[in-house]
C-alpha cells in the first residue's frame, strides 16, 4: 500500500522576457511504507526540483506546481502552509546535500536540534533536551553532551551530515527525502552514511527517498529506482532489473559509459555523446532522441510512449524501442500505458 | 628512465598567530615526504581523499606552491633550484588542467586569444599565422568545431570547457601533463567523453599523465600506476590492476571497500571494512603510523610508534605498512568489519595474488 501518491507532477518556472521552463513534467511514482526509492539523474533533470515540490520547499513566486502529491489521505499540494509545516519534520523530513548551508551557522548544534523537538513533540526542553542526546549519539556522533554546545563549522563534513540526519529522524518520520547527501562527502564517510541511513529505515520502518546522480550509490541502497531524464522519468525499475537489463537507452548508455572499480578494462568507454543541453521538447519526440545510438524516426513527432515490462514488480520505460527485454510473447503487444 | 622524479618532497604550510614574536604556531603538513617517479608515455594516478595532500602535491610539482624541501627533476633537470625566470621558458613542458574549467578560463577572452595567449607569453616562432593554423588543428584534435574560436568559455556546456581546458593545455606541446581532478565537475554522461579524449591525446602524442582524482574508478581505468595518499604520504602504489586486485594496506582495502559499485549483484555480498571517524588534521597528524588512529587491524607495538616507510613487496608493489604481509596471509583479523549484507560468499584475495603481477609496472 502506497503512501506517498505522486501523480503528473509538473512545475514550471517563469522567467521574466524568456520562454517558461518545464523543469518536472509529468511525473508521477508511488512510495510504499517502508520502501527505499532511488531517483537518479544528471544536472538538470528535475530530479531536486521534484523533491522540493513534494516538501513544497519551491518559492511560491514565479513557480507553477500542479497535479497532485498524495501523503496518505492529504493532499499536499492544497495543504495551507500551516498544517504544512507540521507535516514537514513530523510527517516527510529531508536531508540536503550540503549540511553547512542548511545548518544556521550561529545557533549550536543542541539549540537546533533541541527547537525541532520541542517544536514537533511539544516536550519540555529539558526533555527535548535528553532526546536530543541519544537523538546524536544514534547517528554515531562520538561525545554527543559536548557536541550539542558546538556550532556546525566546528564539526567535520562527515559530522555535520550526521546531525542533520539526526534532525531529520527526531520526530520519527514516515517518509525521508535525502537529496544527494553524500555527495560533498568523502567516499569512506559516504560509506558511513549510507550504511547509518540503511540502518536507521531499516530500524524504524520509514521509508526513504533517495535522489542521487550516483549509479553506485542507489545499487547498494534502494528497492526500486526512477531515472529522469530532462524533467520526465524515462525508467521505472527495481533495482536488480534495472541495472541487470535497462530498458532505456539512456540508462543502458549510463551504465556502460560508467567506469568500474571491479573492471580492469582500459580500453575506450562507451560514451554518450552530446551533452544535456541537445534536448528535443517532450511534445515533439524523445528528449534524448539528439544523443541515442538507437533513435529511429519514429522517435520525433510526437511524445514517446510508457511502455509496460513487467511481469511481476512494477516495470516501465518511455521508449517505443526498450533495450535488453525478451521479446514478448507472440500475439501480444506491450501494454502502453500512457503517451 | 623516468620523465618525471620527484624526491622527499614536502609542503608545510606555517600556521601564524599571535603577535610578532610568537607567530608561527606550527606547520600544517600537507605534503609530508612524497616519492614519485613517472615513466614517460605513462599515466600515473593520484588518489586519496580530500585533505590528504594530493592537490597540494600536484601544485608544488607545478611550482604553484613553494615546496619545503625536496626535489622535482623533469627529464633530468631540476626544477625547484631554478629561479623563476629561468623556470619560465621550461615551463612550456609541463602544463596542468584544472577541474573546474569555468573557473580557470578567463571570461572575458574567446576561445581563440584563451589558446593564443600561451603561444604568446613563451614567444612560440610562427606569428600570428601560423599560430591561428596552429590552434585550429588543436580544436579538431579536442574535438571542438571551428566556429568555436570566436565564442566565450560561458556558451559551452562543462564538458567542451573542459576540452578547452585540454587545448590550452596542450597547445604548447608540453611533455608532462598534470591533471587535478579532470572529469568530477562533469556530468557523468560525459565523463567518459573526457576520459576517452585524454586517452586518444596519449597515444597520439605520447604525453605523459599525472592525473589527481578522487574517483577510484576513473583512475582505475586510465592510470598504469596508481598511488594511494594518507596524510600527506603515500601509503601505496603498485600497478593498477594489481593495486585494486590485492590492496595491500588497510586505508586502501577501506577506501576501495567504500566506492559503490552500480550493480546490487556485487553491492549485497561485499565485505567492507568500515573506518571510524574522521581524517585526523594535518595540523596534528597521529605519531607512528598514521593511519593507525583508525585503522582496524591495528597492532598494539610499533604502529604507534614507529612511522612505516614505504617497502617493495613483489612486482612494484609499495606499502607503507608494518605488517601488510601478516594481513594479506590473514594472520592479523582486523577488529571490526561490517558484515556483508547477504549471505552472498565473498571472494578473498589469495595473498599468492601478490606475487602474480601479470604486466609489468608502468607499462603497458
Amino acid at each position: 500500500m502506497s503512501f506517498l501518491r505522486v501523480r503528473d507532477l509538473t512545475v514550471t518556472f517563469s522567467r521574466p522576457g524568456k520562454p517558461p521552463v518545464r523543469a518536472v513534467d509529468g511525473v508521477s511514482f508511488d512510495v510504499a511504507s517502508g520502501q527505499t526509492v532511488g531517483i537518479v539523474g544528471e544536472s538538470g533533470s528535475g530530479k531536486s526540483v521534484t523533491s522540493l515540490a513534494v516538501m513544497r520547499l519551491l518559492p511560491a513566486r514565479n513557480v507553477r506546481v500542479t497535479g497532485s502529491i498524495m501523503l496518505g489521505d492529504q493532499e499536499l499540494l492544497t495543504l495551507p502552509a500551516r498544517q504544512m509545516r507540521d507535516v514537514r519534520g513530523r510527517d516527510v523530513a529531508m536531508i540536503f546535500q550540503d549540511p553547512m548551508t542548511s545548518l544556521n551557522p550561529v545557533v549550536t548544534v543542541g539549540r537546533q536540534l533541541v527547537e525541532v523537538i520541542v517544536r514537533h513533540d511539544r516536550k519540555s526542553t529539558t526533555a527535548a533536551r535528553h532526546d536530543a542526546i541519544a537523538l546524536l549519539d544514534r547517528v554515531g556522533i562520538p561525545d554527543p553532551v559536548r557536541r550539542l554546545r558546538e556550532y556546525p563549522h566546528q564539526l567535520s563534513g562527515g559530522m555535520r551530515q550526521r546531525v542533520m540526519i539526526a534532525m531529520a529522524i527526531a520526530c520519527r518520520p514516515r517518509l525521508l527525502i535525502a537529496d544527494e547527501p553524500t555527495t560533498a562527502l568523502d567516499v569512506t564517510i559516504q560509506a558511513q552514511i549510507l550504511d547509518l541511513l540503511r540502518d536507521l529505515v531499516e530500524e524504524s520502518g520509514s521509508a526513504l527517498v533517495m535522489i542521487t546522480h550516483d549509479l553506485g550509490v542507489v545499487a547498494g541502497l534502494c528497492e526500486q529506482v526512477h531515472v529522469m531524464y530532462s524533467g520526465r522519468i524515462v525508467e521505472s525499475a527495481p533495482a536488480a532489473g534495472l541495472f541487470a537489463r535497462p530498458a532505456h537507452p539512456y540508462t543502458d548508455g549510463l551504465l556502460r559509459s560508467i567506469p568500474r572499480i571491479d573492471d580492469d578494462h582500459h580500453g575506450r568507454l562507451h560514451t554518450i555523446r552530446g551533452s544535456v543541453r541537445d534536448v528535443v521538447a517532450w511534445e515533439h519526440g524523445c528528449a534524448f532522441q539528439p544523443r541515442c545510438d538507437h533513435a529511429v524516426d519514429a522517435c520525433l513527432g510526437g511524445p514517446p510512449p510508457v511502455l509496460d515490462l513487467s511481469d511481476g514488480p512494477p516495470r516501465q520505460v518511455r521508449c517505443p524501442r526498450p533495450m535488453n527485454q525478451p521479446a514478448p510473447a507472440p500475439g501480444t503487444d506491450r501494454r502502453e500505458v500512457s503517451a | 628512465m623516468s620523465l618525471l622524479q620527484v624526491r622527499d618532497l614536502k609542503v608545510h604550510f606555517p600556521i601564524k598567530a599571535g603577535n610578532l614574536f610568537t607567530r608561527q604556531h606550527g606547520s600544517v603538513q600537507a605534503v609530508d615526504g612524497v616519492d614519485l617517479d613517472v615513466a614517460a608515455g605513462t599515466t600515473f594516478g593520484l588518489v586519496g581523499e580530500s585533505g590528504c595532500g594530493k592537490s597540494t602535491l600536484a601544485r608544488a610539482i607545478m611550482r604553484l606552491v613553494e615546496p619545503t624541501a625536496g626535489s622535482v627533476a623533469l627529464d633530468g633537470q631540476d626544477l625547484l633550484g631554478l629561479s623563476e625566470r629561468r623556470l619560465r621558458p621550461m615551463r612550456r613542458d609541463f602544463q596542468m588542467v584544472f577541474q573546474d574549467p569555468m573557473a580557470s578560463l578567463d571570461p572575458r577572452q574567446n576561445v581563440e586569444s584563451l589558446l593564443t595567449e600561451p603561444l604568446r607569453a613563451h614567444k612560440i616562432p610562427g606569428g600570428p599565422v601560423e599560430h591561428a593554423r596552429r590552434i585550429r588543428e588543436l580544436l579538431e584534435v579536442v574535438g571542438l568545431p571551428a566556429t568555436a574560436l570566436e565564442r566565450y568559455p560561458h556558451e559551452f556546456s562543462g564538458g567542451q570547457r573542459q576540452r578547452i581546458g585540454i587545448a590550452r593545455a596542450l597547445v604548447l606541446s608540453p611533455k608532462l601533463i598534470v591533471a587535478d581532478e579532470p572529469v568530477s565537475a562533469l556530468d557523468v554522461s560525459v565523463q567518459a567523453q573526457v576520459i576517452n579524449l585524454l586517452k586518444e591525446l596519449q597515444e597520439r602524442f605520447s604525453l605523459t599523465y599525472l592525473v589527481i582524482a578522487h574517483d577510484l574508478a576513473v583512475v582505475r581505468h586510465i592510470s598504469d600506476t596508481v598511488a594511494v595518499m594518507y596524510l600527506g604520504s603515500i601509503i601505496e602504489q603498485a600497478p593498477a590492476d594489481q593495486l585494486y586486485r590485492s590492496p595491500t594496506h588497510p586505508y586502501t582495502k577501506a577506501l576501495m571497500g567504500a566506492v559503490p559499485v552500480p550493480d546490487p549483484a556485487v553491492e549485497v555480498g561485499r565485505n567492507r571494512i568500515l573506518l571510524q571517524g574522521d581524517l585526523p588534521s594535518p595540523a596534528n597528524p597521529p605519531a607512528g603510523c598514521r593511519f593507525h588512529t583508525r585503522c582496524p587491524w591495528r597492532q598494539a607495538s610499533r604502529c604507534a610508534e614507529e612511522r612505516p616507510a614505504l617497502r617493495t613487496l613483489t612486482g612494484g608493489h609499495q606499502v607503507a605498512c608494518h605488517y601488510a604481509e601478516d594481513i594479506a596471509a590473514g594472520r592479523i583479523q582486523p577488529s571490526t568489519t561490517a558484515a556483508p549484507r547477504s549471505t552472498a560468499t565473498v571472494s578473498q584475495h589469495e595473498p599468492a595474488e601478490l606475487l602474480d603481477s601479470r604486466r609489468s609496472p608502468g607499462g603497458r
